[in-house]
Protein backbone atom coordinates (compact mmCIF):
# COMPACT_ATOMS: atom_id res chain seq x y z
CA UNK A 1 0.00 0.00 0.00
CA UNK A 2 1.23 2.99 -1.12
CA UNK A 3 1.70 5.07 2.44
CA UNK A 4 0.89 9.45 2.21
CA UNK A 5 2.67 11.35 5.33
CA UNK A 6 1.28 14.65 6.06
CA UNK A 7 1.59 14.60 9.96
CA UNK A 8 4.69 16.78 9.60
CA UNK A 9 3.96 18.82 12.62
CA UNK A 10 4.66 15.43 15.00
CA UNK A 11 7.97 14.83 13.17
CA UNK A 12 9.55 15.17 10.10
CA UNK A 13 12.00 12.48 7.56
CA UNK A 14 15.55 12.93 8.07
CA UNK A 15 16.98 14.09 5.70
CA UNK A 16 19.66 11.89 3.44
CA UNK A 17 22.46 15.15 3.58
CA UNK A 18 21.87 15.38 7.48
CA UNK A 19 22.42 12.01 7.85
CA UNK A 20 25.25 12.09 5.79
CA UNK A 21 26.52 14.98 7.93
CA UNK A 22 25.74 12.54 10.93
CA UNK A 23 27.85 9.47 9.54
CA UNK A 24 31.23 10.41 10.67
CA UNK A 25 30.32 10.80 14.06
CA UNK A 26 28.63 7.88 14.86
CA UNK A 27 31.33 5.95 13.39
CA UNK A 28 35.13 6.98 14.17
CA UNK A 29 34.81 10.55 15.58
CA UNK A 30 33.66 9.21 19.10
CA UNK A 31 35.37 11.73 21.20
CA UNK A 32 34.21 13.33 24.28
CA UNK A 33 34.26 17.05 23.26
CA UNK A 34 35.53 18.16 26.79
CA UNK A 35 38.94 15.85 26.37
CA UNK A 36 41.90 17.74 25.75
CA UNK A 37 43.29 15.04 23.36
CA UNK A 38 42.93 15.12 20.06
CA UNK A 39 40.06 12.67 19.80
CA UNK A 40 38.25 15.23 22.24
CA UNK A 41 39.26 18.33 19.92
CA UNK A 42 37.75 16.70 16.70
CA UNK A 43 34.45 15.90 18.46
CA UNK A 44 34.60 19.44 19.59
CA UNK A 45 35.25 21.12 16.20
CA UNK A 46 32.28 19.45 14.80
CA UNK A 47 30.23 20.62 17.59
CA UNK A 48 31.53 24.19 17.26
CA UNK A 49 30.70 24.18 13.63
CA UNK A 50 27.24 23.26 14.26
CA UNK A 51 26.82 25.92 16.56
CA UNK A 52 27.99 28.05 14.17
CA UNK A 53 25.59 26.97 11.59
CA UNK A 54 22.32 27.65 14.25
CA UNK A 55 23.74 30.79 15.23
CA UNK A 56 24.07 32.11 11.14
CA UNK A 57 20.83 30.61 10.70
CA UNK A 58 19.14 32.44 13.21
CA UNK A 59 20.99 35.87 12.91
CA UNK A 60 21.91 35.66 16.42
CA UNK A 61 25.51 37.67 17.14
CA UNK A 62 27.48 34.99 18.40
CA UNK A 63 27.81 31.67 18.43
CA UNK A 64 27.70 31.85 22.38
CA UNK A 65 24.16 32.54 22.48
CA UNK A 66 23.13 28.79 21.28
CA UNK A 67 22.75 26.20 23.98
CA UNK A 68 22.50 22.61 22.94
CA UNK A 69 19.55 20.71 24.60
CA UNK A 70 17.43 17.13 24.53
CA UNK A 71 14.62 18.54 22.71
CA UNK A 72 12.08 21.77 22.37
CA UNK A 73 10.74 20.55 25.88
CA UNK A 74 13.85 20.98 27.76
CA UNK A 75 15.04 24.32 26.22
CA UNK A 76 10.87 25.30 26.90
CA UNK A 77 11.96 24.11 30.38
CA UNK A 78 15.31 25.48 30.46
CA UNK A 79 13.86 28.91 29.47
CA UNK A 80 11.15 28.91 31.82
CA UNK A 81 12.46 27.30 34.77
CA UNK A 82 16.50 29.15 34.09
CA UNK A 83 14.58 32.80 33.75
CA UNK A 84 12.31 32.52 37.16
CA UNK A 85 14.98 31.10 39.08
CA UNK A 86 17.04 33.76 38.05
CA UNK A 87 14.82 36.57 38.87
CA UNK A 88 12.93 35.38 41.92
CA UNK A 89 14.10 38.11 43.77
CA UNK A 90 13.32 40.69 40.84
CA UNK A 91 9.69 39.83 40.45
CA UNK A 92 7.49 36.53 40.66
CA UNK A 93 5.03 36.99 38.12
CA UNK A 94 5.01 34.79 34.56
CA UNK A 95 2.91 35.17 31.25
CA UNK A 96 2.12 32.74 28.89
CA UNK A 97 -0.42 31.94 26.24
CA UNK A 98 -3.77 29.34 26.67
CA UNK A 99 -2.60 27.48 23.76
CA UNK A 100 1.29 27.10 24.53
CA UNK A 101 2.72 23.70 23.69
CA UNK A 102 2.03 21.61 27.21
CA UNK A 103 6.13 22.06 27.36
CA UNK A 104 5.55 25.67 28.02
CA UNK A 105 1.97 25.40 29.53
CA UNK A 106 2.91 22.51 31.79
CA UNK A 107 6.49 24.38 33.22
CA UNK A 108 4.77 27.46 34.20
CA UNK A 109 1.64 25.54 36.16
CA UNK A 110 4.20 23.80 37.88
CA UNK A 111 6.11 27.41 39.17
CA UNK A 112 2.18 28.39 39.92
CA UNK A 113 2.21 25.83 42.13
CA UNK A 114 5.63 26.68 43.58
CA UNK A 115 4.35 30.39 44.52
CA UNK A 116 5.03 32.12 41.48
CA UNK A 117 1.42 34.32 40.10
CA UNK A 118 0.92 33.02 36.17
CA UNK A 119 -1.50 34.81 33.51
CA UNK A 120 -3.07 32.76 30.88
CA UNK A 121 -3.54 34.94 28.00
CA UNK A 122 -6.87 34.07 26.29
CA UNK A 123 -6.88 33.79 22.05
CA UNK A 124 -9.24 34.67 19.86
CA UNK A 125 -11.48 32.99 17.69
CA UNK A 126 -8.76 32.16 15.34
CA UNK A 127 -6.18 31.40 18.07
CA UNK A 128 -4.39 34.61 18.04
CA UNK A 129 -2.99 36.41 21.17
CA UNK A 130 -3.75 39.89 21.68
CA UNK A 131 -0.89 41.98 22.33
CA UNK A 132 -2.72 44.53 24.18
CA UNK A 133 -3.91 41.77 26.27
CA UNK A 134 -0.19 41.07 27.00
CA UNK A 135 0.30 44.88 27.49
CA UNK A 136 -2.42 45.01 30.51
CA UNK A 137 -1.16 41.78 31.91
CA UNK A 138 2.42 42.95 32.75
CA UNK A 139 3.09 44.64 36.25
CA UNK A 140 6.19 45.32 38.22
CA UNK A 141 6.37 41.95 39.80
CA UNK A 142 6.65 40.39 35.85
CA UNK A 143 9.70 38.89 34.72
CA UNK A 144 8.99 36.80 31.53
CA UNK A 145 6.35 35.91 29.07
CA UNK A 146 6.46 33.22 26.98
CA UNK A 147 4.79 32.82 23.69
CA UNK A 148 4.74 30.47 20.90
CA UNK A 149 5.93 31.70 17.12
CA UNK A 150 3.39 29.72 15.68
CA UNK A 151 0.59 27.03 17.22
CA UNK A 152 1.46 23.44 16.56
CA UNK A 153 -2.39 22.32 16.29
CA UNK A 154 -3.65 25.12 14.25
CA UNK A 155 -1.01 27.27 12.77
CA UNK A 156 -1.44 30.67 13.47
CA UNK A 157 1.31 32.80 13.15
CA UNK A 158 1.40 35.17 16.80
CA UNK A 159 2.85 38.86 16.88
CA UNK A 160 5.62 37.84 18.74
CA UNK A 161 7.73 41.08 17.72
CA UNK A 162 5.19 43.18 18.77
CA UNK A 163 5.01 41.32 22.01
CA UNK A 164 8.50 41.43 22.68
CA UNK A 165 8.79 45.22 22.35
CA UNK A 166 5.76 45.60 24.25
CA UNK A 167 8.25 43.39 27.37
CA UNK A 168 10.84 45.33 26.75
CA UNK A 169 9.59 48.68 27.42
CA UNK A 170 9.05 46.90 30.85
CA UNK A 171 12.13 45.64 31.08
CA UNK A 172 10.72 41.90 31.34
CA UNK A 173 12.45 39.37 29.14
CA UNK A 174 10.86 37.49 26.13
CA UNK A 175 10.87 33.76 25.06
CA UNK A 176 9.27 32.09 22.34
CA UNK A 177 8.91 28.52 21.30
CA UNK A 178 9.80 28.53 18.12
CA UNK A 179 9.41 24.61 17.22
CA UNK A 180 6.69 25.00 14.34
CA UNK A 181 8.31 28.11 13.17
CA UNK A 182 11.81 27.16 11.94
CA UNK A 183 12.26 26.08 8.12
CA UNK A 184 8.71 27.84 7.26
CA UNK A 185 8.96 31.74 8.56
CA UNK A 186 12.13 33.77 8.77
CA UNK A 187 14.24 34.28 12.07
CA UNK A 188 16.37 36.88 12.25
CA UNK A 189 17.31 37.83 15.93
CA UNK A 190 19.81 40.90 14.39
CA UNK A 191 16.19 42.35 13.77
CA UNK A 192 13.80 40.27 15.81
CA UNK A 193 14.09 41.08 19.64
CA UNK A 194 13.75 37.95 21.22
CA UNK A 195 15.67 37.24 24.51
CA UNK A 196 15.13 33.69 24.39
CA UNK A 197 13.94 30.72 21.60
CA UNK A 198 13.07 27.40 21.41
CA UNK A 199 13.83 24.85 18.41
CA UNK A 200 13.82 21.39 17.57
CA UNK A 201 15.70 19.38 14.97
CA UNK A 202 13.11 16.82 13.99
CA UNK A 203 10.58 19.48 13.15
CA UNK A 204 13.21 20.53 10.13
CA UNK A 205 14.13 16.90 8.65
CA UNK A 206 16.80 16.78 11.30
CA UNK A 207 17.62 13.88 14.33
CA UNK A 208 15.29 13.31 17.04
CA UNK A 209 16.44 14.09 20.71
CA UNK A 210 18.20 17.24 19.92
CA UNK A 211 17.03 20.97 20.40
CA UNK A 212 18.25 24.11 20.76
CA UNK A 213 17.87 27.55 23.04
CA UNK A 214 19.18 30.63 22.18
CA UNK A 215 20.04 32.74 25.40
CA UNK A 216 20.61 36.39 24.20
CA UNK A 217 23.99 37.63 25.76
CA UNK A 218 23.65 39.55 28.73
CA UNK A 219 19.82 37.54 29.89
CA UNK A 220 20.07 36.69 33.41
CA UNK A 221 19.54 32.39 33.60
CA UNK A 222 20.07 29.51 35.93
CA UNK A 223 20.89 26.12 34.68
CA UNK A 224 18.06 23.40 35.68
CA UNK A 225 20.59 20.57 35.54
CA UNK A 226 23.35 20.28 38.00
CA UNK A 227 26.36 18.06 36.79
CA UNK A 228 29.31 19.16 34.65
CA UNK A 229 30.38 22.66 32.86
CA UNK A 230 29.20 21.56 29.68
CA UNK A 231 27.16 24.37 27.70
CA UNK A 232 28.71 27.15 29.64
CA UNK A 233 27.54 25.09 32.87
CA UNK A 234 23.84 26.38 31.51
CA UNK A 235 23.17 22.93 30.20
CA UNK A 236 25.60 20.14 31.46
CA UNK A 237 25.62 16.64 30.04
CA UNK A 238 27.93 15.16 27.78
CA UNK A 239 27.08 16.41 24.74
CA UNK A 240 25.09 14.10 21.96
CA UNK A 241 27.58 15.30 18.71
CA UNK A 242 26.18 13.23 15.93
CA UNK A 243 22.76 15.09 16.83
CA UNK A 244 24.15 18.71 17.04
CA UNK A 245 26.29 17.74 14.07
CA UNK A 246 22.71 16.85 12.45
CA UNK A 247 20.83 19.74 13.71
CA UNK A 248 23.52 22.24 12.56
CA UNK A 249 23.46 20.69 8.80
CA UNK A 250 19.21 20.49 9.49
CA UNK A 251 19.05 24.56 10.09
CA UNK A 252 21.59 25.36 7.38
CA UNK A 253 19.41 23.74 4.83
CA UNK A 254 15.81 24.76 6.42
CA UNK A 255 16.46 28.35 6.37
CA UNK A 256 17.76 28.08 2.32
CA UNK A 257 14.62 29.73 0.33
CA UNK A 258 12.05 30.02 2.58
CA UNK A 259 9.97 32.24 0.37
CA UNK A 260 9.67 29.25 -2.31
CA UNK A 261 9.59 26.76 -0.09
CA UNK A 262 6.85 28.35 1.81
CA UNK A 263 5.06 29.73 -1.19
CA UNK A 264 4.61 25.78 -2.46
CA UNK A 265 3.65 24.74 0.56
CA UNK A 266 1.05 27.38 0.89
CA UNK A 267 0.06 26.98 -2.48
CA UNK A 268 -0.66 22.74 -1.99
CA UNK A 269 -2.19 23.49 1.77
CA UNK A 270 -4.85 26.47 0.01
CA UNK A 271 -5.59 23.36 -2.16
CA UNK A 272 -6.43 20.60 0.40
CA UNK A 273 -8.74 23.47 2.09
CA UNK A 274 -10.51 24.55 -0.81
CA UNK A 275 -10.74 20.72 -1.71
CA UNK A 276 -12.23 19.43 1.67
CA UNK A 277 -14.39 21.97 1.60
CA UNK A 278 -16.10 21.74 -2.01
CA UNK A 279 -16.48 17.89 -1.58
CA UNK A 280 -17.39 17.71 2.47
CA UNK A 281 -20.45 19.11 4.03
CA UNK A 282 -20.17 21.07 7.54
CA UNK A 283 -16.54 21.35 7.73
CA UNK A 284 -15.06 24.29 9.62
CA UNK A 285 -11.72 25.69 9.42
CA UNK A 286 -9.90 25.87 12.83
CA UNK A 287 -7.07 29.04 13.11
CA UNK A 288 -6.80 32.14 11.07
CA UNK A 289 -7.13 32.26 7.04
CA UNK A 290 -3.96 34.11 6.16
CA UNK A 291 -1.86 34.23 9.14
CA UNK A 292 -0.83 30.49 9.57
CA UNK A 293 1.95 28.33 9.23
CA UNK A 294 2.24 27.27 5.41
CA UNK A 295 1.71 23.47 5.66
CA UNK A 296 -0.88 23.10 8.31
CA UNK A 297 -4.78 22.72 7.40
CA UNK A 298 -7.03 21.98 10.52
CA UNK A 299 -10.27 21.44 10.31
CA UNK A 300 -13.67 20.26 11.66
CA UNK A 301 -15.80 17.67 10.66
CA UNK A 302 -19.44 17.85 12.20
CA UNK A 303 -21.12 14.55 13.30
CA UNK A 304 -17.86 12.58 13.77
CA UNK A 305 -15.36 11.93 15.83
CA UNK A 306 -12.02 12.07 15.36
CA UNK A 307 -9.92 9.19 16.08
CA UNK A 308 -12.48 7.19 14.19
CA UNK A 309 -11.51 9.68 11.03
CA UNK A 310 -7.76 8.75 12.02
CA UNK A 311 -8.21 4.91 11.98
CA UNK A 312 -10.07 5.20 9.00
CA UNK A 313 -7.31 7.03 7.38
CA UNK A 314 -4.82 4.91 8.60
CA UNK A 315 -6.03 1.90 7.17
CA UNK A 316 -5.54 3.73 3.27
CA UNK A 317 -1.93 4.68 4.19
CA UNK A 318 -2.87 8.44 5.42
CA UNK A 319 -1.15 9.41 8.24
CA UNK A 320 -2.56 12.81 10.00
CA UNK A 321 -3.36 13.66 13.59
CA UNK A 322 -6.82 14.90 15.79
CA UNK A 323 -7.45 17.26 18.34
CA UNK A 324 -9.73 14.69 20.03
CA UNK A 325 -9.38 13.54 23.39
CA UNK A 326 -9.35 9.76 22.07
CA UNK A 327 -5.25 10.55 20.16
CA UNK A 328 -3.92 12.27 22.99
CA UNK A 329 -4.36 9.93 26.10
CA UNK A 330 -5.98 12.97 27.52
CA UNK A 331 -9.58 12.85 28.55
CA UNK A 332 -10.37 16.28 26.93
CA UNK A 333 -9.80 17.15 23.70
CA UNK A 334 -7.37 19.72 22.73
CA UNK A 335 -6.74 22.49 24.65
CA UNK A 336 -5.87 25.24 21.72
CA UNK A 337 -9.42 24.35 20.23
CA UNK A 338 -11.14 24.86 23.96
CA UNK A 339 -9.41 28.22 24.44
CA UNK A 340 -10.69 29.61 20.68
CA UNK A 341 -13.78 28.56 21.73
CA UNK A 342 -14.82 25.68 20.09
CA UNK A 343 -17.63 23.60 21.48
CA UNK A 344 -16.71 19.66 22.61
CA UNK A 345 -18.20 18.37 19.46
CA UNK A 346 -16.29 20.48 16.99
CA UNK A 347 -12.71 20.06 19.01
CA UNK A 348 -13.54 16.10 18.96
CA UNK A 349 -14.19 15.97 15.62
CA UNK A 350 -10.87 17.73 14.41
CA UNK A 351 -8.26 17.10 12.28
CA UNK A 352 -4.63 18.73 11.98
CA UNK A 353 -2.91 18.22 8.24
CA UNK A 354 0.76 19.05 8.36
CA UNK A 355 2.06 18.87 5.05
CA UNK A 356 5.32 18.87 4.21
CA UNK A 357 7.95 18.81 1.19
CA UNK A 358 7.58 15.46 0.05
CA UNK A 359 3.80 15.89 -0.41
CA UNK A 360 2.42 16.47 -3.88
CA UNK A 361 -1.08 17.63 -5.29
CA UNK A 362 -1.60 14.23 -6.04
CA UNK A 363 -1.47 12.86 -2.65
CA UNK A 364 -3.39 15.83 -1.46
CA UNK A 365 -5.86 14.82 -4.16
CA UNK A 366 -6.09 10.98 -2.84
CA UNK A 367 -6.36 12.40 0.81
CA UNK A 368 -9.94 14.65 -0.11
CA UNK A 369 -11.37 11.47 -1.92
CA UNK A 370 -10.58 9.06 0.82
CA UNK A 371 -11.61 11.64 3.21
CA UNK A 372 -15.09 12.31 1.64
CA UNK A 373 -15.33 8.12 1.41
CA UNK A 374 -14.70 8.15 5.17
CA UNK A 375 -16.71 10.73 6.43
CA UNK A 376 -19.94 9.73 4.31
CA UNK A 377 -19.03 6.42 6.09
CA UNK A 378 -18.81 7.16 9.54
CA UNK A 379 -22.05 9.84 9.29
CA UNK A 380 -24.43 6.88 8.25
CA UNK A 381 -23.31 5.16 11.47
CA UNK A 382 -23.25 8.83 13.96
CA UNK A 383 -25.46 9.33 16.58
CA UNK A 384 -26.02 12.80 15.96
CA UNK A 385 -26.16 13.00 12.61
CA UNK A 386 -29.00 15.15 11.86
CA UNK A 387 -29.55 14.31 7.83
CA UNK B 1 -3.48 0.21 19.53
CA UNK B 2 -6.81 -2.08 18.51
CA UNK B 3 -7.09 -5.98 17.85
CA UNK B 4 -8.24 -7.55 14.63
CA UNK B 5 -11.29 -7.99 16.04
CA UNK B 6 -11.91 -4.46 17.19
CA UNK B 7 -10.89 -3.41 13.61
CA UNK B 8 -12.89 -5.67 11.89
CA UNK B 9 -16.48 -4.46 13.20
CA UNK B 10 -14.89 -1.07 13.40
CA UNK B 11 -14.59 -1.26 9.45
CA UNK B 12 -17.91 -4.17 9.13
CA UNK B 13 -19.91 -2.82 12.01
CA UNK B 14 -22.95 -5.10 12.38
CA UNK B 15 -26.27 -3.62 12.33
CA UNK B 16 -25.75 0.19 12.24
CA UNK B 17 -28.49 2.78 11.00
CA UNK B 18 -31.79 4.16 12.95
CA UNK B 19 -34.66 1.71 13.52
CA UNK B 20 -38.41 2.55 12.55
CA UNK B 21 -40.46 1.61 15.20
CA UNK B 22 -38.49 0.72 18.01
CA UNK B 23 -39.77 -1.11 20.95
CA UNK B 24 -37.29 0.97 23.04
CA UNK B 25 -34.24 3.12 22.60
CA UNK B 26 -31.87 4.08 24.45
CA UNK B 27 -29.22 7.01 24.72
CA UNK B 28 -25.26 7.08 27.10
CA UNK B 29 -22.33 9.28 26.72
CA UNK B 30 -21.81 12.77 26.37
CA UNK B 31 -20.18 15.15 24.41
CA UNK B 32 -17.88 16.05 26.94
CA UNK B 33 -15.74 12.80 26.24
CA UNK B 34 -16.94 12.41 22.99
CA UNK B 35 -19.17 9.76 23.02
CA UNK B 36 -22.47 8.89 22.35
CA UNK B 37 -23.78 5.38 21.39
CA UNK B 38 -27.57 5.33 20.90
CA UNK B 39 -28.79 1.40 21.03
CA UNK B 40 -32.64 0.60 19.57
CA UNK B 41 -34.07 -2.66 20.44
CA UNK B 42 -37.38 -4.22 18.64
CA UNK B 43 -39.01 -6.85 21.77
CA UNK B 44 -41.31 -9.76 21.06
CA UNK B 45 -42.44 -11.86 23.79
CA UNK B 46 -39.75 -10.95 25.57
CA UNK B 47 -37.10 -11.88 23.63
CA UNK B 48 -34.78 -9.36 21.54
CA UNK B 49 -35.98 -9.77 18.16
CA UNK B 50 -33.64 -6.95 16.06
CA UNK B 51 -30.93 -4.80 17.50
CA UNK B 52 -29.63 -1.30 15.88
CA UNK B 53 -27.38 0.84 17.16
CA UNK B 54 -25.65 4.86 15.94
CA UNK B 55 -23.02 6.00 17.58
CA UNK B 56 -20.60 9.55 17.70
CA UNK B 57 -17.07 8.28 18.87
CA UNK B 58 -13.50 6.97 18.55
CA UNK B 59 -12.68 3.15 17.12
CA UNK B 60 -13.52 1.76 20.33
CA UNK B 61 -17.11 3.03 20.85
CA UNK B 62 -17.87 1.99 17.53
CA UNK B 63 -16.85 -1.49 18.25
CA UNK B 64 -18.33 -2.20 21.13
CA UNK B 65 -21.93 -0.62 19.71
CA UNK B 66 -21.47 -3.27 17.04
CA UNK B 67 -20.46 -6.38 18.88
CA UNK B 68 -22.94 -6.10 21.31
CA UNK B 69 -25.71 -6.12 18.89
CA UNK B 70 -24.29 -9.59 17.94
CA UNK B 71 -24.38 -10.72 21.33
CA UNK B 72 -27.70 -9.56 22.29
CA UNK B 73 -29.66 -10.34 19.16
CA UNK B 74 -32.27 -13.32 19.67
CA UNK B 75 -31.77 -13.15 23.64
CA UNK B 76 -34.07 -12.73 26.31
CA UNK B 77 -34.11 -9.51 28.22
CA UNK B 78 -33.28 -10.63 31.32
CA UNK B 79 -30.53 -12.49 29.62
CA UNK B 80 -29.79 -8.64 27.77
CA UNK B 81 -29.94 -7.12 31.48
CA UNK B 82 -26.97 -9.39 32.76
CA UNK B 83 -24.68 -8.51 30.12
CA UNK B 84 -21.90 -6.31 31.41
CA UNK B 85 -19.66 -3.70 29.61
CA UNK B 86 -16.75 -6.21 30.57
CA UNK B 87 -18.12 -8.74 28.60
CA UNK B 88 -18.73 -6.89 25.87
CA UNK B 89 -15.17 -5.76 26.45
CA UNK B 90 -13.85 -9.31 26.31
CA UNK B 91 -16.52 -10.44 23.21
CA UNK B 92 -13.78 -7.76 21.33
CA UNK B 93 -10.50 -9.86 22.82
CA UNK B 94 -9.87 -6.91 25.38
CA UNK B 95 -9.66 -3.02 24.42
CA UNK B 96 -6.85 -0.13 25.77
CA UNK B 97 -7.01 0.52 29.51
CA UNK B 98 -7.51 3.93 28.25
CA UNK B 99 -10.79 3.06 26.29
CA UNK B 100 -12.48 1.25 29.59
CA UNK B 101 -14.15 3.44 31.16
CA UNK B 102 -14.99 6.79 28.23
CA UNK B 103 -15.40 4.07 25.06
CA UNK B 104 -17.23 1.00 26.63
CA UNK B 105 -20.83 2.27 27.42
CA UNK B 106 -22.19 -0.49 24.84
CA UNK B 107 -23.91 -2.20 27.60
CA UNK B 108 -25.37 1.03 29.57
CA UNK B 109 -27.25 1.88 26.06
CA UNK B 110 -28.88 -1.59 25.54
CA UNK B 111 -29.91 -1.78 29.56
CA UNK B 112 -31.43 2.13 28.75
CA UNK B 113 -33.36 0.55 25.76
CA UNK B 114 -34.82 -2.15 27.99
CA UNK B 115 -35.80 0.56 30.93
CA UNK B 116 -37.62 2.44 27.78
CA UNK B 117 -39.12 -0.51 26.75
CA UNK B 118 -40.77 -1.41 29.70
CA UNK B 119 -41.28 1.64 30.94
CA UNK B 120 -43.27 2.25 27.65
CA UNK B 121 -45.55 -0.86 28.58
CA UNK B 122 -46.05 -0.10 31.97
CA UNK B 123 -47.32 3.70 30.70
Amino acid sequence: MKRIYMDHGATTPMREEVLEAMLPYLKEIHGNPSSFHSFGREARKGMDEAREKVARALGASSPEEIYFTSSGTESDNLAVKGIARALSSRGNHIITSSIEHHAVLDTVKHLGEEGFEVTFLPVDEYGMVDPKDLEAALTDRTILASIMMANNEVGTIQPVEEMARICHEKEVYFHTDAVQAIGHLPVNLEKQPFDLLSLSAHKFYGPKGIGALYVRKGTKIKQILFGGGQERKLRPSTENIPAIVGLGRAIELAVENIPEKSAALTALRDRLFKGLQEEIEDIRVNGHPTQRLPGNVNISVAYVEGESILLSLDLKGIAISSGSACTSGALDPSHVLMAMGLDHQTAHGSLRFSLGKENSEEEVDYVIESLKEIVERLRKMSSVYKK
Amino acid sequence: MYNEIVMDHFQNPRNIGEMTEPSGVGEVGNMKCGDIMKIFIKVEDGVIEDINFLTFGCGAAIASSSVLTEMVKGKTLEEALAITNKQVADELGGLPEAKMHCSNLAADALHKAIEDYRQKQTA
